[in-house]
């Protein structure tokens, strides 16, 4: 691609020469970054959402009987009661313990889409940065033909042909359409690394390229892709519950915020309970993952103070 | 010159790799697409027949993608399962779509750029402390969500804006959508300026503008907003693209009988065909217009260099 296209949000890597110097500059990043309170909140409302993801058992019994699929259709819709602090849903099950068993689709799809697409990232990052032009160039092209699809058209296009669609197929297809941005933030810093003193000395010392790569390369290009990735769960999370509203995404039995959402559509307008308590949700995890992204990035860019 | 070729090149290539994978996505998938066509009863052989020489089902795969390559070049975007062409029934819907696009597109622009501004210039004040709060409110909340919560607030509780339909035209039905349209792209929008704005106001150039005893309005109005907009403008170019892709959501929840509309419609009904057809047009125009964006930015920012 060329030098005119928007650059990723999180735009190059902070370019180092010294590997020693970087470590302990991070380190002090760190640091500070520890003390503000904003950082503390958000992650600690990042490991909240998680626990509540891996267990939603936990949680899900505060007030009521906690289980989501119990339902009574005598009491479809109703708004909040006594032990039923968000109402039923028209099915009349009990909201709040569906909207905590949401966490899970929700969250699973985003980590387990951001995984892979980082996982790949990974490695043809790191293969366009250390090997020759053609494999650049090449890897360089499909990123393009990627980046070209933009995101829900293409996933729409995708999903649209596959009839079973549960967590995996769904975060398998949105890491399809996830990769390329993460793939040239790692590109990009492994390229500002490659030439670093320490790597020409660890390569004329006789170090293999595998271990140039794990024990030099890799860990200073890791820090600026985690940053994105945090902030890429909270996108695939926004497109998990758009698509899935639209019809192409999760598929009952799955619980998720998006099909509560779009289960509602039909009947908000006179039970809003149904909007508001998926909605509030969704819209509070996709804020405290751009947040937590975002307050990171800034922490270990200087460029934006 | 060189670069404009090497550039229309790359996006050749994109073009034949993006029509490769939604063809694969699309026709090379386990099924038959003849009998999924009948239903539970069985087809008549000869009818088969016909339908599979008509689809080129029985030609070698390369061929079969030639045709349909063939086919997008020429406009022909495929048939939904009543024979209409998806083109055709795309042509008169153009004109919704374009209209909620570029309105959403205004609105992202003019408000976008004025609260960047705004927000650059009083660095550290509860004002720039709004504006982030609401760009970073309108990154988080997912573009379903704001349309209903708009539609039932603004429009239903509130009647200050008509809930759905066109029926009372521009600008009056598009105001609402485009809004919501928008959101995204005005927080991006915004979040880009004040950057540049504060970076901008840094620049040896501002300070000398300053020190030459250049009033204030001037070195804002003339020198920083100028070298400021550069990103915003370029986002906003790309942006247009994907206002057209983001209408599909709106369309449908404001019923506004536009492209994104048919899209919506077609994913509810199952509609395969229509969908893929819909969704490779608006692909294929997003593609053409970061092409454009390219080259207009080369032209615009002598600064971008390209080796």
């Amino acid at each position: 691609m060329t030098d005119t296209a928007i650059a990723p949000p999180d735009g190059t890597a902070p370019a180092s020469t010294s590997g020693p110097a970087l470590d302990a500059a991070s380190g002090a990043r760190w640091r500070t970054l520890r003390r503000r309170p904003l950082f503390l909140l958000t992650g600690g409302c990042v490991l909240l959402l998680l626990l509540v993801a891996a267990a939603p058992g936990l949680f899900a019994g505060w007030f009521g009987h906690g289980n989501p699929t119990v339902c009574d259709l005598g009491h479809s819709a109703e708004g909040p009661a006594p032990g039923h602090p968000f109402g039923y849903d028209v099915q009349g099950c009990d909201l709040y313990a569906n909207v905590i068993h949401g966490a899970g689709a929700s969250l699973g799809v985003g980590l387990l889409a951001t995984g892979c697409g980082l996982a790949v990232a990974l490695v043809l990052g790191c293969l366009a940065g250390m090997a020759g032009r053609v494999v650049d160039s090449v890897i360089a092209r499909i990123t393009d033909v990627f980046l070209g699809f933009p995101f829900l058209l293409g996933a729409i296009v995708v999903l649209n042909s596959v009839t079973t669609r549960d967590v995996p197929t769904v975060a398998g297809v949105l890491a399809l359409f996830g990769w390329p941005t993460m793939t040239r933030v790692v590109r990009a810093s492994v390229r500002s690394v490659r030439e670093a003193d320490y790597v020409v000395m660890s390569r004329s010392l006789g170090a293999s390229q595998w271990h140039i790569v794990v024990r030099h390369v890799l860990p200073n290009a890791l820090t600026p892709v985690l940053v994105l990735a945090s902030i890429t769960v909270g996108g695939v999370i926004v497109a998990e519950s758009a698509l899935t509203f639209l019809g192409v995404g999760l598929q009952p039995p799955s619980i998720s915020w998006g099909l509560q959402l779009a289960g509602a559509q039909n009947s908000f307008q006179t039970h809003p309970h149904l909007l508001i308590f998926p909605g509030l949700f969704l819209c509070f995890t996709v804020f405290v993952l751009i947040t937590f992204g975002d307050i990171v990035r800034d922490a270990l860019d200087p460029r934006g103070r | 010159m060189r670069y404009l070729i090497r550039r229309l090149l790359e996006a050749l290539v994109v073009f034949f790799g993006i029509s490769l994978v939604i063809y694969a996505m699309t026709y090379v998938l386990p099924g038959d697409p003849v009998a999924a066509l009948a239903g539970d009863r069985p087809l008549a052989p000869s009818v088969v027949r016909a339908l599979r020489e008509q689809h080129h089902l029985d030609e070698p795969l390369l061929s079969q993608y030639g045709h349909y390559l063939a086919g997008l070049l020429h406009g022909d975007l495929g048939t939904d399962f009543n024979g209409r062409s998806v083109a055709e029934q795309m042509a008169d819907r153009w004109p919704v779509t374009l209209k909620l696009a570029l309105t959403a597109w205004g609105i992202e622009a003019v408000v976008g750029i004025g609260l960047g501004v705004l927000a650059g210039l009083r660095r550290g004040t509860w004002t720039d402390r709004t504006v982030l709060a609401f760009t970073i409110g309108a990154t988080s909340v997912p573009v379903f969500v704001l349309a209903y919560t708009a539609q039932v607030v603004l429009g239903v509780k509130l009647g200050l804006f008509p809930v759905a339909g066109n029926a009372d035209g521009w600008p009056t039905s598009y105001l609402l959508p485009a809004l919501c349209v928008a959101a995204f792209g005005l927080a991006s929008v915004s979040r880009l300026v004040r950057a540049e704005v504060i970076e901008n106001l840094r620049a040896d150039y501002a300070r000398t503008a300053v020190a030459k005893g250049l009033s204030q309005r001037r070195v804002v109005g003339i020198h920083v907003l100028r070298n400021s907009l550069v990103p915003a403008v370029t986002y906003l170019a790309i942006d247009l693209g994907y206002l057209l892709g983001g209408t599909v959501i709106i369309e449908g929840v404001f019923n506004l009988p536009g492209i994104g509309q048919l899209l919506f419609q077609a994913i509810r009904a199952h509609a395969g065909p229509t969908v893929v057809g819909v969704s490779t047009a608006l692909i294929l125009i997003f593609l053409a217009a970061s092409v454009l964006v390219d080259l207009l930015n080369s032209l615009l920012d002598p600064r971008i260099r390209h080796d």
